[in-house]
């Protein structure tokens, strides 16, 4: 084909259903550099269709690292080999002519695999259902400007609301703990005036449903942040357990 | 012919939103939980409605294609959102966003309605910073601004380049709230397939549960949609993938009118295309105008590097045509310029795209003041081309990335079909002929939060209903279709992919639908798309089976529904013998090659009503201008 592409060898996870057994199978390619490892499994799929075979599912919407509904874990690394991008955003030209590239699923006991590489992250949203808003109703709130923040604490709490909720921390974390995804959130709102006084409510409700949904417990060994699209950093979660600290010592709902 | 009645309450346009709130009939506190409302789409406009109707305990039933409403469209907004909150001091107010708007959608748009939009854009800002939204602040604390194009007031607030993500997780946690609740049900990874009608009311959907297939009915006393733009009816575009028109096009079949369709917005500043595999274009900010300076080379076929062109033989265009806007001219005049200057040959590097500049700001404002605002845009940009913007100038080319047109609404944004509400990008309401940066955000969020709350309430107090459940008649027989139209799908077992099809379809559009229209373009472009549509039928491949996780078939459907609103958009367009806003027809320009309207003939909206495929009957609301004086649109 083209002069300019690479010829490579993918080795690709298929698993029909969820309770199916599933495989890494082979498929050779050739795709322009300038592609996005996307756009490679597109071009993939269609020539699969063509001879009517099922095409790989992969999710994937916005395409430019916003939305985080792709994730795939290439070559062992979730998001891919390149730091702070998601995988939409990973272009072909990191690759070399011959490469073999093994593409699997975020892997994760809270992210069930739905098929081939989609999985189900549902118990992000209901860690956020759990806490991860203001209880404000719509209307009647102060001016906008009656609430002054400081710069420099707005543009932390815009860091930690930078996350895209794709779970590529759970899926490098080999005990699949949401700590950074579920800190990300509880410190936009520790930082801000309008999330104070929900604060210890809200890290232990968090927290609470985060143990539930099955998300393994943080040891502390930032594989997280090192392939986070977003650079979401692991202060984060060392603010997260000084919140539950606190609410913790002062909550009046005590359990055994 | 019928003509439309919008619906607009009596009186002076400051008073009409105000008064009409007090006139509206309200649905008694204890009443309201015994109200089904379905609300399909959970992006900006449908995720802040169904939070605001949750919270004001009805019993709202939320639909999404999506794994979860945090992925809508919305979240990829980047540059901004408007209100008319004069924090700057400089000059705004309701009436000049309410001018602005008017003026900016070439006088296609209702007074009305813009005004309301511009009068609780403020309630907005508002309600997001009381979310925790973190907008971009001033040292002294407060919120900062910036200004768009169409404006010369800085009215603009920002968060980053991530605007529309920070308002999406706004209303998403608004949403969420209500979810945990109990009154919002969110029914996630279903696409709304049909519209069901009882008794001459839009009384449920039926959707398509796309992790099992399973075809399932749901029954309500309205249904609100609010389900994006159809921008990827051009294949490329700067829409999210999986954005489409399915939902409102299968309501237009069961009767909404759709309205304006063929004005499509051309983004001016988008990644030019790389190759034949490409599946999307990539936006980058209108923001970037405000620093980024527009040139091309003097001389056709220069195909110097940007830096080895002397200042003396670079065009800024813009500046020199428009010298009063300079690089901030509204969307639709930036597009056409960059795409008459690359027709001329004069492209950079000869090709097909036009430098965005930030050399000047950098050496004026420091290199760090640049990156503060727009260090995501610049990091994007370069992860995509390799290039680093900080360097040599960015290269951007138009793209298809808003839809204007949508389903006809009156100004309680109810479609022409009692009980059916229509908001955000997929109704048609408020940007006339052309969208100005920065208003989508502003009115989604309007719509949900601030207007279908109350309009909402006064239907469902005044409406009598019969006891409809998913059992009814209607339902049986819409189900089945859509079950017949899904095997249909999958027994054609043609040779070409979906993808060849759409991709066949986006490049006719782009060529004869696109920045510039002809009639002669247009009358081809109508039969070969009612081939193409043919032959799709004949001779797709849809892959796999109906009851399981099917993207193939998914992007089927879809396809399909394009292949007929293509075909409308183009009749639309060669029915407006005028050229206005994103809708440029060749034939209609003034002699400096603007857009020439022609108010004594097309001073309407033109709302489609479908009769069979390829076949539609047009009706007008008439558009009158009351307070914003007709007048030539002039930026210079
Ligand atoms: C790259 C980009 C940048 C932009 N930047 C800006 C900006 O800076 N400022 C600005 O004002 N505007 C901007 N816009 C425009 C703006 O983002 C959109 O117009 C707006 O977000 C649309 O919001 P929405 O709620 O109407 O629809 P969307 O956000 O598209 O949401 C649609 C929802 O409907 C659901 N849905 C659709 N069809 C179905 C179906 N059949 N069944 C079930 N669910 C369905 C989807 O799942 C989704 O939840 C930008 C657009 C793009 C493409
Ligand atoms: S913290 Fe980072 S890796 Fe985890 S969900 Fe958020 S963006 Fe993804
Ligand atoms: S597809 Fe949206 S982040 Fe990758």
């Amino acid at each position: 084909m083209n002069g300019n592409n690479l010829n490579l060898k993918l080795k690709i996870w298929r698993q029909p259903s969820p309770k199916a057994v599933g495989a890494f199978k082979d498929y050779s390619v050739s795709v322009s550099p300038d592609a996005s490892i996307l756009e490679m499994l597109d071009e993939l799929n269609n020539d699969l269709e063509r001879r009517s075979e099922e095409p790989v599912v992969f999710e994937s919407d916005c395409r430019e690292g916003i939305c985080g509904t792709c994730g795939l874990v290439i070559n062992g690394q979730p998001h891919g080999p390149i730091p702070k991008i998601a995988t939409c955003q990973l272009h072909m030209r990191h690759f070399k002519d011959g490469d073999t590239i093994y593409i699997e699923p975020f892997r994760a006991k809270a992210f069930p695999v739905i098929k081939d590489l989609a999985v189900d992250r549902s118990a992000f949203d209901k860690i956020i259902q759990a806490g991860g808003y203001i209880s404000v109703n719509t209307g009647g709130v102060p001016d906008a400007n009656e609430i002054p923040i400081n710069k420099n604490i707005a543009s932390e709490a815009f860091d930690s609301a930078a996350c895209i909720g794709c779970g590529a921390c759970v899926a490098a974390c080999k005990n699949g703990s949401a700590m950074l995804f579920v800190s990300a959130k509880v410190s936009q709102f520790a930082l801000l005036p309008q999330g104070q006084s929900e604060r210890k409510e809200r890290v232990e409700a968090m927290v609470a449903t985060m143990d539930e949904m099955g998300f393994g417990s943080c040891t502390n060994t930032y594989a997280c942040e090192a392939e986070c699209p977003k650079g979401i950093s692991v202060r984060n979660i060392a603010r997260l357990n000084r919140e539950f600290l606190i609410a913790s010592l002062s909550s009046q709902n005590v359990e055994e | 012919m019928a003509n439309l009645d919008s619906k607009i309450p009596a009186g002076p346009i400051q008073d009409k939103w105000t008064n009409h709130k007090f006139n509206l009939k309200l649905v008694n506190p204890a009443n309201k939980r015994k109200y089904d409302i379905i609300v399909v789409g959970t992006g900006l406009a449908g995720a802040s409605a169904a939070a605001s109707l949750g919270e004001l305990g009805y019993n709202v039933h939320a639909f999404s294609f999506h794994d979860s409403p945090r992925r809508a469209h919305s979240i990829a907004a980047q540059g901004g959102i408007n209100a008319s909150k004069n924090y700057p001091n400089d000059g705004d107010s309701i009436f000049r966003l309410f001018y602005d708007t008017v003026k900016g959608g070439d006088f296609r748009a209702r007074e009305a309605n813009v005004y309301r939009l511009a009068e609780v854009s403020g309630n907005i800002i508002d309600q997001c910073v009381a979310q925790g939204v973190p907008f971009a602040r001033e040292y002294g604390g407060l919120l900062d601004n910036r200004s768009f194009g169409g404006a010369q007031v800085s009215r603009t607030f920002y968060a980053r380049g991530q605007t529309g993500q920070q308002l999406l997780l706004g209303a998403y946690s608004a949403l969420s709230r209500q979810i945990k609740k109990g009154t919002v049900k969110m029914y996630s990874r279903r696409e709304m397939l049909d519209l069901v009608m009882a008794d001459g009311q839009a009384r449920g959907i039926v959707v398509r549960n796309l992790l099992n297939g399973e075809i399932e009915k749901y029954s309500a006393h309205a249904v609100v949609l609010a389900t994006g733009g159809y921008s990827n009816v051009f294949f490329l575009s700067t829409n999210a993938m999986n954005s489409n028109a399915t939902a409102i096009w299968r309501a237009h079949k069961k009767g909404a009118y759709f309205a304006n369709p063929c004005y499509t917005q051309i983004h001016p500043t988008c990644l030019p295309l790389h190759g034949d595999n490409q599946s999307k274009l990539t936006l980058m900010s209108e923001s970037l105008r405000n620093d980024g300076r527009v040139w091309v080379p003097k001389k056709a076929g220069d195909k110097r590097p940007a830096s080895q062109i002397p200042e003396d033989e670079r065009d800024y265009y813009l500046e020199r045509k428009y010298p009063s806007f300079g690089n901030l001219t509204p969307r639709d005049i930036a597009s056409r310029n960059a795409k008459e200057v690359c027709d001329e040959g004069r492209g950079a590097n000869g090709g097909e795209s036009v430098y965005l500049d930030f050399e000047d700001s950098i050496k004026r404002l420091g290199k760090k003041a640049i990156e503060e605002k727009y260090g995501n845009l610049f990091e994007m940009y370069q992860t995509i081309t390799g290039e680093n913007p900080y360097e040599t100038p960015m290269k951007i080319y138009p793209a298809p990335h808003y839809t204007m047109g949508g389903l006809w609404v009156d100004y309680n944004l109810m479609s022409n079909v009692p009980g059916l509400f229509v908001l955000g990008e997929a109704n048609f309401s408020d940007h006339g002929a052309n969208r100005l940066g920065a208003s989508a955000l502003m009115q989604g969020l309007a719509d949900g939060y601030f207007v279908i709350p109350y309009t909402i309430g006064n239907y469902l107090a005044s409406t009598k209903f019969t006891a409809v459940t998913a059992a009814h008649e209607s339902f049986k027989k819409d189900t089945e279709e859509v079950e017949n139209r899904v095997k249909k799908l999958l027994s054609i077992k043609g040779k070409r992919t979906v993808d060849d099809f759409h991709k066949k379809l986006g490049k006719l559009m782009w060529n004869k639908v696109g920045m510039a229209r002809n009639e002669k373009g247009l009358k081809e472009v109508i039969g070969e798309i009612k081939e193409l549509r043919e032959e799709f039928w004949k001779d797709v491949n849809v892959v796999g089976q109906s009851k399981d996780l099917n993207q193939t078939l998914e992007r089927a459907g879809r396809v399909a529904d394009y292949l007929e609103l293509g075909e409308l958009m183009a009749v639309d367009a060669l029915h407006r013998n005028e050229s206005c806003g994103g809708h440029f027809r060749e034939e209609y320009q003034t002699e400096e090659g603007e857009a020439k309207r022609d108010d004594e003939n097309f001073r309407y909206v033109g709302a489609w009503q479908f009769e069979e495929a390829g076949k539609w009957n047009l009706n007008k609301e008439e558009l009158n201008f009351e307070y914003v004086k007709l007048a030539q649109r002039s930026y210079k």
